[in-house]
């Protein structure tokens, strides 16, 4: 049977900082979705439905804030979801909006994504003490980085690798007016002699915590007829999730990860997404993240990851590019990293990236992941129309 | 639109007090008994979706450890809805329709036990000027029912008898928490009785939706999913009338539900006197209707949070997968004096 094609005709962001106390939580997630109409050239009258993701409720104290944001979001008489899969919810929320217009059970539907960190503390969020359970006491950057040192031990990468990464996500963001971190006295050595935080994790190699939300408006192939500027078309999007703990996970590079690039590639027909996919934006909250998933996600060969980045390949101006517009290391609005990530992917194939935009970029990835590596959702757009 | 069924439904038993079960304890049998009954391993499942709230459980990224004991080896294709269940059957149903996937599995549990329900659920409230007040579920259902008993729509004694009607319902219901006859019961917020009001308990649900062929495959008479919609209404109660239940209505219509009669209605309605609103939101009050109304007992015999509108939809699909209903509404609701609105039309082949 046939879907109906996907495409994304509007995109908006807030900017992105540690505190924005000039709003609410409805101020924030209004600010991104009326920035998406605008670039689509639509009202709230023109929006089928919506679908709304974050990260836990604990991060703002709200029980299921869709609720209190309906009003907010021109939602009163529609349908509205409220997707949760944890750090890759923001890819998950947008990949949900998705298959209501494949499905043609709507024609555009309005997705929006968000995090307002400092309503609460998301590492305490994170870690109130259930009876029986591993606590993770020291947030997402104590569980983490023991995964960081086993790939680093598995292959031989040598430890200036996560400092690259971080000096080259820091200087991206700088070309990109939404982004929370604008460290333009950012070095290399400023990276390299950052304090230690979780051994092999420095303070520069890690995400901040943001307050943002991003918004995309998703439409039919009428819809796409009709909108202004040119759209991003989904050439495919899957969700993968596996166990948090057990005996045979590989931490390093979850299989979950793996079928998950694999079914988003067959969909799309790609056979190497070396040579065919022109730029990525990636889930990477701390800097070594970058080559362990160039490994999981089949661009690298196993071991290898990190001489892609070693030697310039990742860089804006490199022959893939990874995270152009600074990605999680500058920007971390925890719910809405993963729709950023699908958001910038879709603003490069549509050439509307700015002073970040990758020469030529046609086939673009977003990718998102969460919990204990567990969670992943990705997709693929192109600024062609998949071929039916 | 592709064909897509109810094939499936288990519950667990619905209690006060889980204290010496987990989530997953509480929720592992229930997914066995639908697999079981569809002959179903977890790996032939194409999407799997579940509903919950961390709130309930009181800590955040809970529904994980659901998941660890759903077995998601290899990895599978799985989302999450921090909201009920039936919002979780919704997702799912939209992933059956665009082809990728035959089969779901989906599930949804809440233990309302180990804290105050009434005090988490006004968390859900708008947190800058409601929620610091810390009104609670049953004085706000109060403010609903006050508002039907001056608008002449509904008297104590109408709601003592949706009490009475429902828990005699659920005399025979092995799973449900209060069964049989339950007295007006005491004054809690007037013009409240705790009769009027659901109990509080711990529960899990789980379903299995297939697609076409692979759904008459694996259950005899499918409940086939004739049309499915919600809608959301305004937050602020002060904006809403709440002796109406327009989403309820806008839902229904677009799920098809007043194109021919309905036999059953499984409603999900927390409080005696949300069924008075549901009931002429849905017509189904006409002075000859022969619809048989929440015969499971509903949400006033068994109310775990997060599960209870997705036992709606389950309780609809077992009635007809066992023939004793044709074409089924259910219903479920979410937020706030019904703010939030889901129905579904369910039908077997005659």
């Amino acid at each position: 049977m046939s879907k109906e094609p996907v495409a994304v005709v509007g995109i908006g962001q807030t900017t992105h900082v540690a505190a924005r106390r000039d709003v609410s939580l409805a101020g924030l997630v209004r600010e991104a979705a009326r920035r998406a109409l605008d670039d689509a050239e639509l009202t709230w009258a023109d929006i089928d439905a919506v679908v709304i993701g974050k990260a836990p409720d604990f991060f703002e104290g709200v029980m299921m804030p869709e609720l209190y944001l309906a009003d907010a979001l021109g939602a009163v008489g529609k349908p509205m979801l409220r997707v949760h899969t944890a750090g890759s919810v923001g890819g998950s929320t947008a990949l949900v909006a998705a298959n209501l217009v494949a499905a043609r059970v709507h024609r555009t539907v309005l997705t929006v994504a968000f995090e307002k960190q400092s309503e609460s503390n998301a590492m305490w969020g994170l870690s109130l003490p259930i009876p029986f359970q591993q606590p993770l006491l020291a947030g997402a950057g104590g569980f983490f980085a023991p995964h960081v040192r086993a790939y680093m031990r598995r292959t031989g990468a040598p430890d200036t690798v996560g400092s690259l990464v971080a000096y080259k996500d820091r200087r991206n963001a700088l070309k990109n007016p939404y982004a929370h971190l604008h460290e333009h006295d950012i070095t290399l050595e400023k990276v390299r002699s950052s304090p230690m935080l979780w051994d092999p994790i420095r303070y520069s190699e890690t995400c901040p915590s943001s307050d943002g939300a991003c918004a995309m408006i998703l439409t039919d192939r009428t819809g796409a007829a009709r909108a202004p500027h040119p759209a991003a078309w989904m050439h495919g999007g899957a969700m993968r999730s596996e166990p948090t703990l057990f005996a045979c996970k590989d931490f390093v590079s979850p299989q979950a990860g793996k079928d998950c690039a694999a079914d988003v590639y067959r969909q799309a027909g790609i056979t190497d997404p070396r040579r065919q996919i022109d730029a990525v934006e990636m889930y990477v909250p701390f800097s070594w993240y970058e080559p362990m998933w160039l490994e999981n996600l089949g661009f690298a060969e196993e071991g290898e990851g990190w001489k892609l980045t070693e030697s310039g390949v990742t860089e804006l101006d490199g022959d893939l590019p990874v995270n152009p517009s600074g990605g999680v290391l500058s920007t971390n609005p925890i719910g809405a990293s993963g729709m950023i990530r699908f958001a910038e992917a879709a603003l490069q194939v549509r050439g509307q990236a700015g002073a970040h935009q990758v020469d030529g970029a046609r086939l673009a990835l977003g990718h998102a992941y969460g919990g204990g590596s567990q969670f992943f959702s990705m997709w693929l757009v192109g600024a062609d129309a998949p071929a039916t | 639109m592709r064909d897509v069924a109810i094939v499936a439904f288990g519950q667990s038993d619905h209690v006060r007090d889980s204290a010496e079960t987990s989530e997953v304890e509480m929720l592992m049998p229930v997914l066995h008994d639908v697999l079981e009954q569809t002959g179903l391993a977890a790996r032939d499942i194409d999407f799997t979706c579940s509903g919950s709230s961390d709130y309930l459980a009181g800590r955040a990224f809970s529904f994980t450890m659901a998941l660890d004991g759903v077995g998601a080896w290899p990895p599978i294709s799985e989302s999450h809805v921090e909201m009920d269940g039936a919002w979780a059957l919704y997702e799912a149903w939209v992933k059956l329709l665009t082809g990728e996937a035959e089969t779901a599995l989906v599930y949804a549990y809440g233990k309302s036990s180990p804290g105050s329900v009434r005090d988490v659920l006004t968390r859900q409230l708008d947190p800058y000027y409601v929620a610091p007040l810390w009104p609670d579920s049953v004085a706000l259902a109060a403010l609903q029912a006050q508002a039907l008993i001056d608008a002449g729509l509904t008297d104590e004694r109408e709601l003592a008898g949706i009490a009475d009607r429902s828990r005699a319902a659920a005399a025979t219901h092995p799973h449900a928490q209060l069964r049989g006859e339950v007295p007006m019961g005491e004054p809690l917020v007037a013009p409240l009785r705790t009769g009027d009001c659901p109990p509080i308990g711990d529960g899990a649900a789980a379903v299995v939706l297939a697609a076409g062929d692979t759904a008459r495959r694996l259950a005899g008479r499918p409940a086939w999913i004739r049309g499915l919609d919600h809608r959301i209404e305004a937050h602020s109660m002060g904006v809403r009338d709440l002796t109406d239940s327009p989403s309820t209505r806008l839902a229904a219509e677009r799920a098809g539900a007043f194109e021919r009669p309905v036999d059953t209605a499984e409603l999900h309605a927390p409080f005696t006197s949300q069924e008075v609103v549901l009931r002429r939101a849905l017509k189904l009050d006409a002075p000859d209707s022969t619809v048989c109304i929440n015969p499971s007992g509903g949400a006033l015999a068994a109310n775990p949070v997060m599960a209870a509108g997705l036992i709606r939809l389950g309780e609809a699909a077992a009635r007809i997968q066992r023939g004793a209903s044709d074409r089924a509404l259910a219903h479920a609701t979410s937020g706030p004096c019904l703010q939030h609105n889901l129905v579904a039309v369910l039908e077997g082949e005659r």
